[in-house]
Formats: C-alpha cells, structure tokens, sequence
C-alpha cells in the first residue's frame, strides 16, 4: 500500500516519525539534567537527605531517557545523507560543522561528566560530583543550542553565499549560528524542555501524594515541579508571542496558516478560535471567530491590515488544515498549564497543596502534556515552513534523494515497527521506575549493570570500592 | 604521487582515522555479538558481555562522528553515497539500534534474557554483515550523474558486496574472539581460542579472495597495485598481512593471551592500509574525489578549530577508560 505512494511523501513521514521519537526524549533530559542540578546544589546548600533521595530517584529515569535520545540520534545523523541528499549537499558546507559541533559536544560530554554524574558520587566527592552534574546540565543545553541554530538557519537563513555548484556557502558564521529566529527558539524550546520536566516531575509527585499525601520526597518533588509550572508557563506564553512576532516579520505565510488566514483582510484581520481550514477552496469552514483580535495581538493595532495566503501563489502555501490545529493543541495546552500553575499558587496560599485531591488529578492528567505541546510546537514550526527545507530557497520536492519509493515505503516500515517496539521497552521501563514511590535512602544506579548512557566513561562496571580515583 | 598537503587531505586524514577507530573498535564487539550464539547461556555470556560493557558505547560514537564530519567536510559524498547503499545503511542503523537496547534491556527483564540475546546476536549479524556489504559496494563502484546517484535501489547487492560483507563478518568475529582470550580466562578463554585459530584462516582466506577479485573489479585498482613502479611498495601489504597472519596463528597456538588481539589488530591496519592504497584520493572510488567533495575551506577551518581540541580530549579519555579495563573479567564484571 505505502508503495504506491509518493517517495517524497514517504521520505518526509519517515524524516518526521523518526524525529518525532527523536525529539522527546532530548526535551526530556535537558529539561532533567537542570533540575538533577538544582536537586543536588540544594542538597549541598541545606544538607536535607529528601533532596538527595529525589536526586538518586530521577537519575535513574534521566539514564534511561538520555539512553533514547543516542538511540535514536544515531538515526539521525545518517538520514539527512539517505534520504535528503540533495539538501545535504546543499547545505552540508553551512549546517554540516554546526551538525558536527553537536556530535562532538554531545561526545565530549559522555566521555568526560556523564559517568561521574551517574556513579561517581562516592568516588569523586560531593563537590566534583555536582560540577559534572552542571556541566551535563550545561552540556545538554549546549547541544540543543547547536541542533536548534541549524533548525532555524533552515527558518531563517542568513550569512550564506553560492557558489558555482549550487551550494550555500559560508561567509559569516556569526550571521549564520545566530540567524534571526535563532534567539526566539531557543528560549522558546528551552523553556518548553523546563515545562515538560516540570509537568512530568508534577504527574509524579502528584501520583504518590494520592496515595500517601504524607510522602516527604512525593511533597517535596510536587512543590518544586509546581513552583516550576506557575513560573515558566506564563513565561514561556510571552516568549512563544515573541516568537510568533519573529515568524510574522521572517516568515509570513506561515503565521497566516497559524491563524488560518487564507484571505488578506485589509480593515483588521479576526482571530480564528476554531474551524476546519479547506485547502482546496481557501476558506474556513465552520469557523468560530472574534472580529479584529489577531491585527489587535499580532500588529498591536485592531485595524491595522494583515495580508492573507491570497496574496501568494498556491505553491508557496503551506499545507493550513496541519499548521492550524497543530498550533491551537500547543497553545491549548500552555493554556491548561498556565490554568495548574495558578491553581497550584492557590491551593499553597489556601495551604492545601498536598491535600487537595483534585489538583493531584489534573497534575497527574497534564503529566504528559509537555511532550504533546512539544511535539505540536514542532510539527507548527516544521509544517509551517513548507514548500521549503530552506525557507525561501531550497524547496523540500528539490531536496530529496533519488529513492524509490518501494525502498523508502520499505525502511519507514521498519522504522516504525522497531521503534514501536523498543522505545516501547524504553518508556515501560521508565514508567516502572516512576510508578515506585520514593523513599527515604533512596539507591542510585546499581553499579555492574550496563548502562548505554555509560558512554566512555570506565566508572559504571566497578566495583565501587576498588575504584580508581577519576579525579586524580 | 605529489599531492600538495593542503586541508582537504587533513581532512580526509581526520575522517579515515574517525572510520578506523570506529571499525577496530566497534569491530571487536560486534564480533562479540557475533559469538554469542556459540556460547552457553548463562555465566559465559554474561562474562563475554561485561567484557565489552564499560566501552561499547564509546565505540559505537566513532560511526557518528564519521557520518557527521562526512556531511561536513565532504557533503557532496555524503550526498551520493548514502542514497547510493540505502538498503544496506538503514539496515545496519536498525541492526544497532536493536543490538544497543538488546544490551541494556538483557540485564533488566531477566524473564526475557532468551529473547534479547537473540537481538543481540542479529543486530550484530546485521550490522556487521551492512558494513561489509556497504564497502563492497563502495568498490565496486557506484553510478554517479552530475552530483547525484543515479542507480538503482537494488545496485548494491552484487556477489562481490556479499562477499566482502561475509568477510567483514568473518573478520569482525575474529577481533571478537582474539578480544574474549585477552580479557576471560578457564573454559571460555580456550574456547575463544579455538574458535579464533579457525577464524584467522577464515580471516586470511576472505582477505585473499577479496583481495584477488578486486583488481578486476572496473576502476583504477589493477594499476594501482600491480603497475610498476608501485608495485614495489603495495607488494610489502600483502606480504605484511601474510607474515601478521603466521604471528597471529603462533600466537593463538603459544597461549599469549594480549597479542593475539594486538597482531588481529595489525592486520586490520594493513586491509585499511590496503583499502587507502585502493581508494585515495577518491572519496567515492572512482568517481568523485576528495576535492571533489570537499566543502569550502571556511567550513573546514571552522571545524577543525573545535575537532583538534575536542578530538585529542576523547582520545585521550578513551585511553583512560581502556587502561582502567586492562584486567580479566567474569560474570560480575572487572576485577
């Protein structure tokens, strides 16, 4: 069946299915790495065990989720070549060393930090320890800064010349890794990965205290996750605006499927609550709208004029029905977590903080939520930018490799099978570890079982006691 | 044969080095995997897979810094040859997928050991097997139009790819074997013997016939190797391989327990000595060279500004890690 399908259709599901796995995981860990670090230096600064108990209870998640993050980057690095070709020709000479710079930061921080971090508590001592712990805090942002430049150079390209072959070449690296939208994203995913840890750490917290609201680590872990909630979700809201406004200004058509304005509207564009976007005849069915309130959001001004997607060629539209309701689950969802946030700094002030089951209910409800946000947030940005991989200059039909289409309908086939299966395990095996509740003297990771995230590192497979001194 | 010493061939210097670190590295616990169905469950499996499980993932990094620095100092060959081995890259991708958690999901879900040992052993069947298929099919030339790949999807399945993927299984299991009688000892070190004595002939003999088919392959290979004055120095190769090849078996047969892994090894060295002599200075054998492919110098000093820092740290780390792991190992893990 998928056979009969376009390759190009077929190449940019697999790139997606793949990414989509991808994508998780790292958003997970960066958002996890900085909140292991802040368990820790807490520890050190107050002495409290319960911080240390939550530390060694989500080190074992966050090794298990940064494990699936190298999995499936693996992939990753080699499907730009199978099935991209053409943009990695292209664009190898400009996002090939960025590329490269991620793997070998992402390499560096393996082999040097991440096996103390995840064994060497009684090796290195506590100070040492919480270094590694920043710098794999560190390390995780730096390589989401790398891979998100080279995303949005794909957005918002810039310090780039031609040559002769066809291929962007590169005048001015600084223009290049801090392209326009640059700044706007990173905040924005950044912020995103803090908000998904913090929703996923709340889901737990809130868990343990419906079944025993007296749990010091449980209470602890949900106050800090809801701190998180009420504090970044507004935040990060004003930073996705921003955001938006950095598209509008670059990327045009892309705020106009967002907002499924297919036609210009002159005397102040409304803002589209709801509707079902029809591609082929321009409009928006069934829609549910407010008279001028995106001119009034988007230019600040309720009459101000907004062009619509008629003021471009069908071949420059991006696929709206996608991108329209990709964006409303996102916001949707930061709306829900902006509503926990506020509703956590009610139940602290009214006291009720771990004895309200209902707020439990939501947190454990919303627990997931982060990563669907996440996932829509990308799908809007990436759809968004179609026809192009390189807005404005490279278009995706001109971007793939000369594959047939039984070949790439073959490897998405198996990509989907085995992932099912073993991300499958993989997320099993964290939700296990998430369904025990933590206690006092937690256990950190048992030395003597292999750990993939072990990378380089010689500390995992020794005994403890015989160890060798890694700080010497 | 004066190639002016400019970036380019630093370069390639770099990535050669990036993709030999990742074959005699990761190449020793494929080979690992490889064996794992010829030992018995239980303590024996358990000992050959703690003997690899404080650095296989180390390894397994190379092949990611080789397909990176490909797409950035050489994106033209990045661009051809993927498409070109499609079926043969996806598959060695999913191989190690499967055989990585395999490893880790064996000792947490005890119920299903049986299960994941046969992941194990076939995501490192189908690993190895991709690998040597992919290089053959590297040698025997792919079809190229203007900047592209212009073959079919099915190009690459030839006897000649399945031969050398046979051969880089065969050679794979040897590092294996000779890596298991360095680190393990009793009943599974003399195991591991025989079976590595029974490889170097494997070994030896897939090396030869490779070896005799490939100046008849199309290209530039006969010439290469066999065109006077040249000959006289590619003809220290195979007398180089035939001599590690006599070391190694005495080796084996002397109860040394560190150089059969050493000579197996060298003579991994030589084949990719050989594979330079082949190939160089084309990055696709006979059809793109490397400065062909090469990205504008302002991408390669760009890189390389973090490479030559970053790269020496791992280095040395690695070594770090290996001489922590010098020592024999069982079932619990190193002593």
């Amino acid at each position: 069946m998928l056979a009969n399908l376009d390759p190009l259709i077929l190449a940019r599901m697999q790139f997606g299915f793949t990414v989509a796995f991808h994508i998780v995981f790292p958003a997970f860990s960066i958002g996890l790495a900085s909140f292991l670090a802040v368990l820790e230096g807490l520890w050190l600064a107050t002495g409290r065990q319960v911080f240390m108990d939550l530390f060694k209870y989500w080190i074992k998640i966050f090794a298990i989720a940064f494990a699936m993050g190298v999995v499936s980057g693996l992939v990753m690095s080699y499907q730009f070549g199978t099935n991209w070709s053409v943009f990695s020709d292209k664009t190898g000479p400009v996002l090939g060393p960025m590329m490269a710079y991620e793997v070998l930061s992402a390499f560096f921080l393996e082999a040097g930090f991440l096996g103390v971090m995840l064994f060497g508590m009684t090796k290195v001592g506590p100070r040492l320890h919480f270094a590694a712990t920043l710098m794999v805090a560190f390390g995780t942002f730096f390589s989401a800064f790398w891979i998100l430049s080279v995303n949005s150079w794909m957005q918002t390209p810039a310090g780039y010349g031609t040559n002769a072959d066809g291929q962007f070449v590169p005048l001015d690296w600084w223009a290049i890794v801090f392209n326009p939208s640059f700044p706007f994203r990173l905040v924005h995913m950044v912020l995103a990965a803090y908000l998904t840890t913090a929703l996923v750490v709340g889901a737990v917290g809130a868990w343990h205290l419906l079944r025993d609201r007296s749990n010091p680590a449980a209470r602890t872990m949900f106050s800090m996750a809801m701190w998180m909630a009420a504090l970044v979700a507004p935040v990060q809201i004003l930073a996705g605006d921003a955001h938006g406004l950095n598209t509008l200004e670059h990327q045009p058509a892309k705020v106009m499927a967002m907002e499924g304005h297919y036609q210009s509207h002159p005397d102040g564009a409304p803002l589209i609550l709801f509707g079902l976007p029809d591609q082929k005849t321009g409009t928006v069915r069934y829609a549910v709208e407010i008279p001028k309130l995106s001119s009034l959001v988007l230019k600040h001004d309720p009459n101000a004029p907004l062009t619509g997607l008629d003021s471009l060629p069908r071949a420059e539209w991006p696929p709206v029905p996608i991108v329209f309701w990709s964006f409303r689950i996102m916001v949707g969802l930061g709306m829900l977590m902006l509503l926990l946030g506020a509703l956590s700094l009610l139940a602290r002030w009214r006291g009720t903080l771990y004895t309200w089951p209902p707020l439990h209910r939501f947190a454990v409800a919303m627990g997931p939520a982060g990563f669907v946000a996440v996932l829509a947030g990308w799908i809007t940005t990436e759809v968004g930018r179609q026809p192009y991989t390189v807005y404005g200059l490279l278009r995706t039909a001109q971007s793939a490799s000369p594959l047939h289409a039984p070949a790439v309908a073959a490897s998405l086939t198996a990509f989907v099978v085995i992932y099912f299966a073993v991300f499958a395990m993989g997320t099993a095996y964290i939700l296990r570890l998430m369904a025990k509740p933590p206690h006092a003297g937690e256990r950190g990771i048992e030395p003597g079982v292999p750990i993939r995230t072990a990378g380089l590192t010689p500390a995992p497979a020794i005994d403890p006691d015989r160890h060798l001194q890694p700080a010497e | 044969m004066a190639y002016s010493f400019d970036l380019t061939v630093v370069w390639a210097f770099v990535i050669a080095f990036a993709v030999f670190a990742y074959i005699v590295m990761d190449g020793f616990d494929l080979g690992i995997g490889l064996l794992f169905p010829l030992l018995r469950p239980g303590a024996e499996r358990d000992t050959a897979m703690n003997s690899v499980a404080p650095v296989w993932d180390g390894n397994e990094t190379w092949l990611v810094l080789g397909g990176g620095g490909l797409f950035a100092v050489f994106p033209l060959a990045y661009a051809v040859i993927l498409p070109a081995l499609y079926a043969p890259i996806i598959a060695m991708l999913l191989g190690l997928i499967f055989r990585g958690v395999a490893f880790e999901f064996r000792w947490r879900d005890p119920r299903h050991r049986a299960a994941w040992d046969v992941a194990f052993a076939g995501g490192s069947l189908v690993a190895a097997l991709a690998q040597g298929i992919t290089l053959g099919a590297l040698l025997q030339g792919i079809t190229v139009e203007g900047r592209a790949y212009a073959g079919g999807w099915w190009d690459w399945l030839t006897p000649f790819s399945i031969l050398v993927g046979a051969s880089v299984v065969v050679a794979y299991a040897l590092l294996g074997a000779t890596w298991l009688v360095m680190r393990t000892e009793g009943q599974l070190q003399a195991q591991a013997r025989r079976y590595a004595l029974g490889l170097t002939v494997a070994t030896v003999a897939a090396i030869a016939l490779v070896s005799a088919v490939t100046p008849f392959l199309q290209g530039r290979y006969a010439e290469r190797w066999l065109a006077m004055p040249n000959v006289l120095v590619t003809a220290q190769v195979p007398l180089l391989v035939a001599l590690a090849a006599y070391a190694l078996w005495r080796a084996l047969r002397s109860g040394a327990e560190r150089a059969p892994f050493l000579i197996a090894l060298g003579l991994f060295a030589l084949t990719f000595l050989g594979l330079g002599i082949s190939i160089f200075p084309d990055v696709v054998p006979g059809r793109i060279t490397i400065w062909q492919a090469a990205a504008p110098e302002a991408s390669q000093i760009f890189l390389l500004a973090g490479a030559s820092v970053l790269i020496p740290i791992i280095l040395s780390y690695t070594a770090y890690a290996y001489w922590v792991f010098r020592g024999k190992v069982d079932a619990h893990g190193y002593h």
